[in-house]
C-alpha cells in the first residue's frame, strides 16, 4: 500500500520534473556553448532564490484555498525598509537589519491574516489585493520614491546572502575554476527541507490542508481555523520578507518598483508545481520545480537575446500548458484509481 | 402495444475491472409507481444513469413503448421521455423557479425568451403537481427543499415525461414535505406518469409503491407486486442473507447523568431546552425537521452561539465557547451533513481520522507516523472500513463508510460524550447495523451517547431514553420503560399533543 502510494506520488513530481528536463535538453541543444556551462547553471539558481521563497509562503495559503497578492509589494517593502535603515539611520549591522525587515514583513502578513479571518472579508483575494497596494505604497513613501544602492554603505556582509557563492574554487592562475553554489540557493534548499517537514510531518501543517479542503469540517474537529489562516498568511508574508533580504544582495538596490511581476511568478510556480486554486493540494518540492522551471525559460530566453515582452508571452503560454497538463492528469489518475479500486 | 412504458432487457454494463451491471431486466408499466432497492453499491446508480442516457451499456437492449432505442447521450433519453429527478438537486439557487424549470431548453420568441409563455406552462406545471402556491418568479434558494424538490419534479412534468425517475426524493425532506411528495407522486400516476422510485426507507416502498425491484452486486434479484412483500423479505432479497435483526439493541448499566443541558436559549431557535443524558445509555432525541435537534447539539458543542443557559458535564458547569472547547471537555459531534462538515473529502482516510485529535497524535510539533498508522489500522478493522488502503482520498469511498470514517475519527479522541446527528442517513442496511454496533460498544463501555433521528422505528429501537423536541422546545422526556414508549405518542409529542 505504502509503496503504491509513493509511486504514485513519484510520477506526479515527475510530470513537472519531465517538462523541465526536456526544457533544458532544447535549450542545450540550441545554444550548446552557452546555456549548459556551470556558471549559467549557478546563475539560474541564483535568479530563482528570490521566487522560491516567495513562492514557498504563496503555497501554504493556495493549499488552504486562498492566495495571497500582496508578497510582491511586501518583499519590496522589506527591501526598502532595510535601505532607509542603511541610508538614513546608518545602522550597518546585519541581525538588526534582518530582523527589522522580517519584522516589517510578517507583521503585514500577519495583518492580512486578521483582515481575512477576523473582519471576515469575503475571500483573501480583496485584503491582500488591499494590502499590495498598500505595502507598494508604503515602500515608495518610505523610499521617498528613490532608489537606494547598497554597494559602499558598509553591508557587504548582508548582500552576501543574495550575491555570495560557497565552495568557490580558483585554479593555479588564480582564475575562477568553479563560480560556487550561491549561497541564496543554498538557503532556498534548507528552507525548503523545513517546509517539507512542517507540510508532511507537523500537526499544524496537516491542519493548513484540512483548513483548504474543507474549513467547516475542520473547525467541527476542534482546529482553530482561523488561527491557522492567520497564521498562514503571516508565514506567507515572512518569507516574502526573507525573499526581500536575499534581494538586497540579489539587486544591489531598493526599489519601490521592483516586485511587480512577484505575485505572478509565485503563483505560477506553485500552480506549474501541482498546486491547485481550489485548495487542499501541492507539494513544497513540486513548487521547487515549477520556479526552476519558470528560470529555466527566462535564462534561456535571456541567452537566446528575447526580449522582456517575448518572454512574458512565453511564460503565460507555459503557465496554462502546465495547468491544462494538470488537468488531464488528474483525469487519468481518477481513472486509473477507479480501476484499481474495482 | 408493449406491458410497459420503458423496459430493460439483459443489459450488462461493465467499467474497467468490475461489471457494474450483469443481465439486468426491469420493465416499468404505464401509471405504476416501480420502487427499486438494494445496498449501495448494488447497481441502482448505474441502472439509473443506463436509463438517462448517461452510459451506454455494452449488452442488451432498451424499449420504450416497445420500440428499441439506443440512448448515447442524456439529450436522447430526455426526447424518448424519460427523466430524472436526481439525490443532489440540480437547482440553480440564484435563479427564478421558471428559468430552473426551462433550463436548457428555453422557450423563444423571436430570438428572444418568451418569459410570459414560460411563466405561464411553469405555473401550469406546478399547479398539476398540486403545488399552484409556488411563485414561479420567485428565487429558488428562498425555497424549502422539498419545493426545490417539487421544481425539479416540474421541470420533469413540463417535459411531458412518460417515466421520472426519482433517487432517493425524501432523505432530505422533513415528514411533512414527505408526506406532500408522495400526494404529488400519487397524483402524477393518476395521470398514468410512470415512477421509479429509489429508496433506502422501506416503509415508504410499502405506502407508495404497486411493485417493486430488488438488486444486488449488479444482478436483478426479484420483481414482486409490493403486496407479497414483508420488510423481511425485502431486506433478505438485497443482503442476501438473513439479517435476524434490523437493529441489535443492547442494553449498557445506567451510570450518572453525564450530560445536562438547562434552559438553553437561541432566540428564535432555541426555548428553554432542558434534558439530561445518562451514561451507559443511548438519549434519542426525535421529533420533525426543524424541531431544534440540531441546533441544540451545535449549540451544546460550542459550533453556535447560545443566548443564554447553561450546560453540565458531569455535574461540572461548563462554559464551551467552541468546537474546540468542547473536544477539551471529551465531547464528540458526528455532524449531520458529514460532506459539508465532517469529512476533507479531498485528503486521505488517514488524515481524516486524525482530525479531531492531531495533538494526541503528535510528539511536540510533529506527527507520531507508527502512532497513526497502528490507530488508522485499528479503525479500519474494527468498523471495518472499507478502502484499499489508509492513504486513499475520502472521496473515493462510499457513502456508509464515509460515515465510519468520521465515527472512527471521533472515537479517537477518547470522548465520553457522544452526539450522534443522523447517523444512519443515506448508508445502506448492513452500515447501519454496523453503526448500530458501534454506538452499542460506546454504552456497554460506560459512555454517554446521544442519538439525533429522524427514524422512529431507529429511535424506539436504539434509545433508552427518548427526548421530543417541536419548534425549539422541549416536548416530552420518554424512558425507554413506561407506557409512552411508543411510536404513537412520540409522533404526537413531536406534533404539539400533550401526553398524560
Amino acid at each position: 500500500m505504502k509503496k503504491k502510494n509513493s509511486a504514485k506520488e513519484l510520477l506526479q513530481k515527475l510530470g513537472t520534473l519531465m517538462a523541465l528536463a526536456i526544457l533544458v535538453l532544447i535549450f542545450c541543444i540550441i545554444m550548446p556553448d552557452k546555456f549548459p556551462k556551470i556558471a549559467n547553471i549557478m546563475n539560474i539558481f541564483k535568479q530563482a532564490s528570490i521566487n522560491c521563497l516567495i513562492a514557498s509562503g504563496m503555497l501554504c495559503a493556495l493549499i488552504t484555498a486562498g492566495i495571497d497578492l500582496s508578497v510582491g509589494s511586501n518583499c519590496v517593502l522589506c527591501t526598502c525598509t532595510i535601505g532607509v535603515l542603511v541610508q538614513n539611520f546608518g545602522i550597518t549591522s546585519m541581525p538588526i537589519l534582518i530582523i527589522a525587515g522580517l519584522a516589517v514583513s510578517t507583521f503585514a502578513g500577519f495583518v492580512n491574516g486578521v483582515l481575512l479571518t477576523r473582519l471576515d472579508l469575503p475571500h483573501p483575494f480583496v485584503s491582500t489585493m488591499g494590502m499590495k497596494n498598500v505595502l507598494w505604497g508604503l515602500a515608495l513613501v518610505i523610499t521617498g520614491s528613490k532608489s537606494i544602492a547598497f554597494t559602499n554603505t558598509g553591508v557587504d556582509n548582508l548582500m552576501w546572502i543574495g550575491g555570495g557563492s560557497l565552495f568557490t574554487t580558483y585554479d593555479a592562475n588564480g582564475k575562477v575554476s568553479f563560480p560556487g553554489i550561491p549561497f541564496s540557493f543554498i538557503l532556498v534548499l534548507i528552507v525548503f527541507c523545513i517546509f517539507h517537514v512542517f507540510l508532511t510531518r507537523s500537526a499544524l501543517g496537516r491542519q493548513i490542508y484540512c483548513v483548504g479542503g474543507n474549513p467547516e469540517a475542520a473547525r467541527l474537529s476542534g482546529i482553530p481555523s482561523k488561527n491557522v489562516l492567520t497564521f498562514v498568511y503571516s508565514l506567507s508574508g515572512f518569507m516574502a520578507g526573507m525573499a526581500g533580504v536575499v534581494s538586497v544582495g540579489r539587486l544591489a538596490s531598493a526599489n519601490g518598483n521592483a516586485g511587480s511581476t512577484y505575485d505572478n511568478d509565485a503563483i505560477a510556480a506553485c500552480i506549474v508545481g501541482g498546486a491547485s486554486f481550489t485548495g487542499g493540494k501541492g507539494t513544497i518540492w513540486g513548487t521547487l520545480i515549477g520556479a526552476l522551471l519558470m528560470a529555466v525559460i527566462r535564462n534561456g530566453l535571456n541567452l537566446m537575446g528575447a526580449s522582456n515582452d517575448i518572454q512574458y508571452i512565453v511564460i503565460g503560454a507555459v503557465i496554462i500548458l502546465a495547468v491544462t497538463i494538470d488537468v488531464f492528469r488528474n483525469k487519468a489518475e481518477a481513472k486509473a484509481r477507479k480501476m484499481a479500486a474495482q | 402495444m408493449s406491458e410497459y412504458v420503458v423496459e430493460l432487457k439483459n443489459i450488462t454494463k461493465r467499467f474497467p475491472g468490475v461489471v457494474a451491471l450483469k443481465n439486468m431486466s426491469i420493465g416499468i408499466r404505464p401509471g405504476e409507481i416501480h420502487g427499486l432497492i438494494g445496498e449501495n453499491g448494488a447497481g441502482k446508480s448505474t441502472l439509473i444513469k443506463v436509463l438517462t442516457g448517461v452510459h451506454t451499456p455494452e449488452e442488451g437492449e432498451i424499449y420504450v413503448d416497445g420500440q428499441k432505442v439506443v440512448f448515447h447521450n442524456p439529450v436522447q433519453s430526455r426526447e424518448a421521455g424519460i427523466a430524472c429527478v436526481y439525490q443532489e438537486l440540480n437547482i440553480v439557487k440564484q435563479l427564478s423557479v421558471t428559468d430552473n424549470v426551462f433550463m436548457g431548453r428555453a422557450v423563444k420568441k423571436n430570438g428572444l425568451l418568451d418569459y410570459p409563455r414560460m411563466y405561464e406552462e411553469a405555473k401550469q406545471a406546478l399547479t398539476t403537481l398540486g403545488h399552484p402556491e409556488i411563485d414561479v418568479k420567485m428565487e429558488c434558494g428562498k425555497l424549502g427543499t422539498g419545493q426545490q424538490q417539487m421544481v425539479e419534479i416540474a421541470k420533469a412534468v413540463s417535459l411531458d415525461a412518460k417515466l421520472i425517475i426519482m433517487d432517493e426524493p425524501t432523505s432530505s425532506l422533513g415528514k411533512e414535505e414527505i408526506e406532500q411528495l408522495m400526494t404529488t407522486v400519487r397524483g402524477l400516476k393518476a395521470k398514468g406518469v410512470a415512477i421509479l422510485f429509489v429508496s433506502h426507507k422501506l416503509e415508504e416502498l410499502f405506502e407508495l409503491c404497486d411493485r417493486v425491484t430488488v438488486m444486488r452486486d449488479g444482478e436483478h434479484i426479484v420483481t414482486e407486486d409490493i403486496a407479497n412483500m414483508t420488510e423481511d423479505s425485502l431486506i433478505n432479497a438485497m443482503v442476501g442473507r438473513t439479517l435476524d435483526n434490523l437493529y441489535p439493541k443492547e442494553f449498557g448499566v445506567k451510570g450518572d447523568v453525564w450530560l445536562e443541558a438547562k434552559n438553553l436559549n437561541e432566540a428564535g431557535v432555541l426555548h428553554d431546552v432542558s434534558f439530561q443524558a445518562h451514561a451507559g445509555q443511548i438519549t434519542g432525541f426525535a421529533g420533525l425537521v426543524g424541531a431544534g435537534r440540531t441546533e441544540t447539539m451545535r449549540a451544546i458543542f460550542g459550533a453556535d452561539k447560545l443566548d443564554s443557559g447553561e450546560v453540565y458535564i458531569k455535574g461540572q458547569k461548563v462554559h464551551i465557547r467552541s468546537p474546540k472547547d468542547a473536544i477539551k471537555h471529551k465531547i464528540a459531534f458526528l455532524t449531520e451533513d458529514r460532506k459539508g462538515q465532517g469529512l476533507v473529502l479531498s485528503l486521505d482516510v488517514r488524515t481524516n481520522l486524525i482530525l479531531a485529535n492531531m495533538k494526541g497524535f503528535s510528539n511536540g510539533p510533529f506527527l507520531n507516523k507508527a502512532k497513526i498508522e497502528e490507530a488508522g489500522q485499528r479503525a479500519v478493522e474494527s468498523l471495518r472500513i472499507k478502502t484499499p488502503s489508509l492513504d486513499e482520498v475520502t472521496a473515493q469511498l462510499s457513502g456508509g463508510n464515509q460515515q465510519k470514517v468520521v465515527i472512527g475519527k471521533w472515537v479517537h479522541t477518547d470522548a465520553d460524550i457522544f452526539i450522534f446527528d443522523e447517523p444512519t442517513r443515506g448508508i445502506d442496511v448492513g452500515a447501519k447495523i454496523e453503526v448500530y454496533h458501534v454506538m452499542n460498544d460506546l454504552v456497554k463501555a460506560g459512555k454517554c451517547v446521544i442519538m439525533v433521528s429522524s427514524e422512529l422505528p431507529e429511535i424506539l429501537a436504539m434509545s433508552d431514553h427518548v427526548v421530543v423536541m417541536r419548534g425549539g422546545r422541549v416536548m416530552a422526556n420518554i424512558d425507554r420503560d413506561t407506557p409512552h414508549f411508543n411510536s404513537e405518542d412520540i409522533m404526537k409529542a413531536a406534533w404539539g399533543g400533550e401526553l398524560d
